[in-house]
């Protein structure tokens, strides 16, 4: 049953909108009516490199094999998709010939490390921090985080993260201005390096875990709010059940469950906002790689970025679908 | 007008109102700017705050007052644009899947989850460096609509699906009220709030998105938005000179529309539900 009415048709969404997404970014370079291959050429020369006549229709050929713009469209379609499965993203153009897939994975450990460790602990913080806040709604403490959380929340990563660096690294100079870790360091596993790397991280990842926390800790209050008036939470106080244990055993534990769907649901937009939080300090991951594409015109690099984050995008936000039965013994399919 | 009043009763509504109402008569005092603020060099560069030029200048020899005037009122239409049109999307899918229901709901609701799985700010990226040429303040506004629907065509669906249930629905049906006169006379009143408040999350997370692009260099960098006056900020140098007269403008006024938007939606969302509010995950 689980199999049949579940994990099939989900698996069928999972793949359609990989499919979907791909075609997606397939489709959009080619619906525009200036043609790429021409518009990098008018950036080579307003960047002022100087062009043989003789040379151009080699640099065309070439610009065309390389967006994978020869033949009809139908053609190109099934090109593009054979490429894919090798797992040939195509060559970068402005770091040539390093081939995109090279950058990304240069670049993909920082990103999932300043991710996951972000994510998680804000998902934690927030809901346990949500969850006591919601509990003791009338103290002075919860009503006053409520108030600092009412200011954070609306604030874009953009916005947030651009107002910490100037508080953290120019105004009061705690922080480093940008990068990953000290100039011209190698990455090796020594203490100095890795206190280095956690030194730089710091302020992006607290950018990122505040306004993560700001929204978890939000929901998580108001499910709360409403969970303390269901009756087998009265129950429960009137037995005298100790209050922490209420807490942490009946209330969270149940309020939990919309949290998990809700981190699936917005898995996007916190990703989006990690690389933007990166461009902000010039972090080393898929954020500042996505930023020099744009400044460079790069289009294959952006197309690797953008397929390669709707994969594993679809495919996180699938495991946690698929594991939210675990938690929730309601939903056990059988 | 006695809804409005109650609303106002709230702090936070009120509070959002208030700064929102002083934000666009601050974007109409353009209508009055001494100066164009397409040309450069029209005051000395780079003075600090003083009688003559309230919030100093900057670097292309703009009175950074005026200039952030032209910046809000065109921060707020591209916001505008975005919202409203979005809105028609959100409000007709939300509406024919939850009403509907069936078929048309599973592939309403596929595409618009399929929407919010897949990083969309990258598909921005990507289509802003494609029409970089011929992006304006509409074209922009309309590339944020294509994109910022899915999260609110959601919202308005549950809300249509617990109305569907109600007895006035049968009533009507039975009496013979036609789907779009039900609809539209029956259910709108219903969902006006709610539609209201989407309305306001979405208008901030296009302003949070027009600022990001702008600074990427992804838009006009010659129209006068919080973005693009950030980005010149930046392109000069401004933090490092310790120019922050011209940093802390755009900053600061953005912080106080996004704030204003979020109180006002939250407000809009408590009066509607004080149990559960409902609002977007993020300003992106």
């Amino acid at each position: 049953m689980f199999i049949r009415r579940y994990l099939i048709p989900r698996l069928i969404q999972y793949v359609l909108v990989i499919f979907l997404g791909i075609t997606v970014v397939f489709i959009i370079p080619r619906m525009l009516p200036n043609d790429p291959v021409m518009r990098t050429i008018q950036e080579l020369r307003a960047r002022g490199s100087s062009l043989e006549p003789g040379s151009m229709d080699k640099i065309i050929a070439d610009l065309t094999e390389m967006y994978g713009l020869g033949g009809s469209p139908l053609e190109q379609y099934g090109a593009f998709w054979q490429r894919l499965f090798r797992g040939d993203f195509g060559v970068s153009f402005f770091q040539f010939p390093t081939p995109v897939g090279k950058l990304i994975a240069i670049a993909l450990p920082w990103t999932a490390g300043l991710l996951l460790t972000t994510t998680t602990l804000a998902w934690v913080i927030g809901n346990i921090a949500g969850a006591f806040a919601g509990y003791y709604a009338n103290k002075g403490w919860s009503r006053s985080l409520d108030a600092v959380v009412m200011v954070i929340r609306p604030l874009p990563y953009y916005i947030f993260a651009f107002t910490l660096l100037l508080l953290f690294a120019y105004f009061i100079r705690w922080f480093p201005v940008s990068g990953g870790s000290g100039i011209g360091r190698q990455p090796t596993f020594t203490l100095p390096y890795i206190q280095d790397v956690l030194w730089h991280s710091f302020l992006p990842a607290l950018s990122i875990l505040i306004l993560g926390m700001a929204v978890w800790f939000q929901t998580m209050k108001l499910v709360v709010q409403s969970v303390v008036g269901e009756s087998y939470v009265q129950y429960a106080k009137l037995g005298g059940v100790k209050e922490s244990t209420i807490v942490t055993r009946y209330v969270i534990r149940n309020a939990m469950l919309p949290q998990i769907t809700g981190l699936a649901l917005s898995l996007g937009l916190i990703f989006s906002g990690a690389l933007i939080t990166e461009i902000v300090f010039s972090y080393p991951g898929l954020g500042s790689l996505l930023f020099n594409s744009i400044i460079t015109g790069d289009y294959n690099l952006i197309m690797g970025i953008t397929i390669f984050s709707i994969v594993a995008l679809t495919t996180i936000t699938l495991i946690i679908d698929l594991l939210y039965p675990l938690f929730d013994p309601r939903i056990r399919y059988t | 007008m006695k809804l409005f009043k109650d609303l106002l009763r709230d702090y936070k509504f009120a509070w959002g109102f208030w700064i929102m109402c002083m934000m666009v008569a601050f974007a109409c005092l353009s209508f009055f700017a001494p100066y164009d603020p397409t040309l450069w060099g029209v005051v000395p560069r780079d003075m600090r705050p003083s009688a003559e030029y309230w919030l100093g200048t900057d670097s292309n020899g703009q009175d950074i007052f005026w200039m952030a005037t032209f910046a809000v009122r065109n921060s707020l239409v591209i916001a505008l644009i975005a919202g409203l049109v979005s809105r028609v999307i959100a409000v007709t899918v939300g509406m024919v899947a939850g009403y509907l229901g069936g078929k048309s709901d599973r592939v309403l609701m596929f595409v618009s989850d399929s929407m919010l799985v897949i990083p969309l700010f990258l598909m921005i990226v990507m289509l802003a460096m494609l029409v970089r040429d011929s992006m304006n303040i509409v074209t922009l506004g309309l590339l944020l609509a294509i994109f910022g629907w899915a999260w609110d065509a959601r919202l308005i669906r549950s809300q249509i699906l617990s109305l569907r249930e109600r007895e006035f629905t049968k009533t009507a049906v039975l009496s013979g009220v036609g789907t779009m006169r039900l609809v539209l006379n029956e259910y709108m009143p219903y969902s006006t709030p709610l539609i209201f408040s989407t309305l306001i999350n979405n208008m901030a997370w296009a302003i949070g998105l027009e600022i990001t692009l702008a600074v990427l260099g992804l838009i006009d960098l010659s129209v006068p938005t919080l973005g693009t006056m950030l980005y010149w900020a930046i392109n000069y140098q401004a933090v490092l000179l310790q120019r922050w007269w011209w940093v802390l403008t755009p900053i600061i006024l953005s912080i106080l529309i996004f704030v204003a938007l979020y109180w006002l939606s939250v407000g809009i969302s408590e009066y509607l539900d004080p149990r559960r509010r409902i609002q977007r995950v993020g300003a992106g």
